[in-house]
């Protein structure tokens, strides 16, 4: 029905995705899956946005020229120089460093929020699908009530709960994704459940945790993982958003939401407080975005022209 | 079809009933003492007893919910600790903008990704496709605030072309309401045509592949016709589909949109409120938010099976 998809997972036919994954030992198909993906120009693209992420992130230290926190480290609102390659904020602080600092907890907020979703969505998932019965209404009802909250306006409602920090931020926007990847494992499950070597392990007395682990998780795996790309770059600007509002991780952690907002009010005599950052973090999101869109393509053979 | 009705609004009272749970939930997992904040520094026992009893908080957790939801479907939200309002006239007088400002991006965003959704699939694989296509992964992509600020500090800080903010309500004064409204129904609206441009770009593609336009084309209808005639009524379809859908996504787009562009809509009041722990006012917008969005999936879930005649027939 309709209304149980969403844009993000609207492409991915359950039962080939699925299938295609059951050998994902062999080497000889992840060289033609690469082959593919290497085909497609914005998921090459993506995947380089991804590692420059990932590069600044870890090397943050060594490659941030200054603290990013240390204030009067040059003028204020200076704009970019030889010394402060992308000017410095109202308090001297250097942006570059900021920016540099900010894709770590861009990214770990991303990658951490989704990973949590997706372990809390998958089982649940998992177990609605397999055991059906009042499990399945029970969960999936709860789902659909999740699902109708608006990410970013759930985000704020548990903000409002837990108060602000880094990790009530990663709890706040995992939330928001749990029933995405409930609703596309419950799905799947439902499909592979059905199959013969499924069967015949429950005949052979297979307890039920150890036929979902061992034989059908591994079979539905394929469309969790391009979900997972998919929503990751979700996840990052529903934090951004959250910083932007002030209700992110509190002041003078560098994060890119909160450095636009700060921007905001010198947007006259300094854009380029609120601009570089942006610029961030539309290339991070752009890059995730087009990074989730060439995985579900590859992983999925019907949407190949 | 009326069963499918049915079926569709069971469901939807289901979701707002586990929605209200989740919402109600929520509140009563804040940390601290409401009857201690309504109170201040300087009180009895007494007073503190009465206030719990008038709050009704010394009663079973399911009591209080079905007392709370009673009070709800009533329209009462309780009221407002700092507004000295009720909770259910502040969220009425917020939503309307929001809304306004969601209605105005929907039509934006349409105009825009009409045609560029057609032309990329009339001229599949061309520059015009690339073109349209990769304006529509970045308008989809840049973070609706951050749009909001580029906008205002080219058209309106640089140009001086627009407004940088306010809000005028389209029935005062219907021109200067629009004025104020181009800058963020464009933030918002090219988030929404990026998706809809991809949305018709590949159901049209799908239609054009279809038994009947083959037959059509054999039959020598020219390509624009094809298109105009026969294809777009049937590619539309998956369009309104995808307004359910994101209708969530604009409604939280718009409440950043809005605090960009300072109009007094629903995220600046829940914003405001959770700064001042004024929990009964965030509990009223939380919930009057997922019930809008609940409404207009089963609008579009009833429109959707009426254009389509495989759900309407059944």
């Amino acid at each position: 029905m309709a209304r149980q998809l969403d844009v993000g997972d609207l492409p991915i036919p359950s039962s080939v995705a699925g299938a295609e994954a059951a050998t994902p030992g062999t080497r000889a198909a992840l060289r033609v899956w690469w082959r593919r993906f290497a085909r497609n120009r914005g998921a090459v693209f993506g995947l380089a946005v991804l590692v420059v992420i990932l590069v600044l992130s870890v090397f943050a230290p060594l490659l941030a020229p200054y603290d990013p926190i240390a204030q009067g480290v040059g003028p204020a609102l200076a704009g970019p120089s030889l010394a402060h390659w992308a000017g410095t904020d109202s308090f001297g602080r250097d942006m570059l460093s900021r920016i540099i600092y900010g894709a770590r907890i861009a990214l770990v907020v991303g990658v951490v929020s989704v990973v949590l979703a997706m372990l809390v969505g998958v089982t649940l998932g998992l177990a609605a699908g397999y055991y059906g019965g009042w499990l399945d209404i029970v969960v999936m009802r709860v789902m659909d009530a999740l699902f109708a909250f608006p990410i970013i306006i759930l985000a704020i409602a548990m903000m409002a709960v837990m108060g602000f920090g880094v990790l009530n931020v990663i709890i706040a926007v995992a939330v928001g994704f749990i029933a995405p990847f409930a609703r596309v494992t419950r799905a799947d499950v439902l499909a592979v459940k059905e199959e013969p070597y499924v069967e015949a392990a429950r005949l052979a007395g297979v307890s039920g945790p150890a036929v979902i682990v061992r034989h059908v998780l591994p079979n539905v795996m394929a469309p969790i993982i391009v979900q997972a790309a998919l929503r990751v770059s979700g996840a990052i600007i529903t934090e951004a958003g959250l910083s932007f509002l002030g209700l992110g991780p509190p002041p003078p952690t560098p994060v890119w939401g909160s450095m636009i907002a700060e921007g905001r009010n010198f947007i006259v005599m300094a854009p380029h407080v609120s601009t570089y950052p942006g610029i961030a973090l539309m290339i991070a999101i752009v890059g995730l975005n087009l990074l989730g869109d060439g995985l579900r393509d590859t992983l999925d053979p019907r949407l190949r022209r | 079809m009326l069963r499918f009705v049915l079926s569709r609004f069971g469901q939807t009272i289901a979701v707002l009933l586990m929605a209200s749970v989740i919402i109600f939930a929520l509140m009563r997992l804040i940390p601290g003492d409401p009857v201690l904040m309504l109170l201040g520094d300087d009180f009895s026992q007494d007073a503190y007893e009465r206030m719990r009893a008038k709050l009704g908080l010394d009663r079973g957790l399911v009591v209080q919910y079905v007392l709370w939801l009673r009070s709800v479907l009533q329209g009462d939200l309780g009221d407002s600790i700092l507004q000295h309002q009720r909770v259910s006239i502040l969220v009425w007088e917020a939503f309307v903008p929001t809304l306004v400002l969601v209605v105005a991006s929907v039509i934006v965003g349409i105009l825009i990704a009409l045609p560029s959704g057609i032309v990329a699939a009339m001229r599949k694989d061309s520059a015009w496709d690339y073109g349209s296509m990769g304006f529509a992964i970045f308008a989809y992509s840049m973070p609706s605030f951050w749009k909001g600020i580029l906008l205002i500090w080219i058209f309106s800080v640089y140009f001086g072309w627009f407004p940088a903010m306010g809000y005028v309500a389209p029935w005062v004064d219907f021109g200067d309401a629009l004025w104020k409204l181009v800058l963020p129904a464009i933030t918002l609206g090219t988030f929404f045509s990026g998706l809809v441009a991809r949305i018709i770009r590949s159901s049209l593609l799908e239609v054009l592949e279809a038994d009947y336009i083959k037959a059509a084309r054999a039959k020598g209808v020219r390509q624009a016709a094809l298109v105009y005639r026969h294809a777009l009524s049937n590619a539309l379809i998956p369009v309104v589909t995808v307004i359910g859908l994101q209708f969530g996504a604009l409604l939280g787009g718009a409440v950043l949109t809005e605090t960009v562009f300072a109009i007094p809509g629903m995220g600046r009041l829940t914003v405001t409120a959770i700064l001042n722990r004024d929990y009964a006012v965030v509990q009223g917008t939380i919930l009057a938010g997922v019930f809008l969005v609940v409404l207009v999936n089963l609008a579009v879930d009833l429109t959707y099976a009426f254009l389509n005649p495989r759900i309407r027939v059944a």
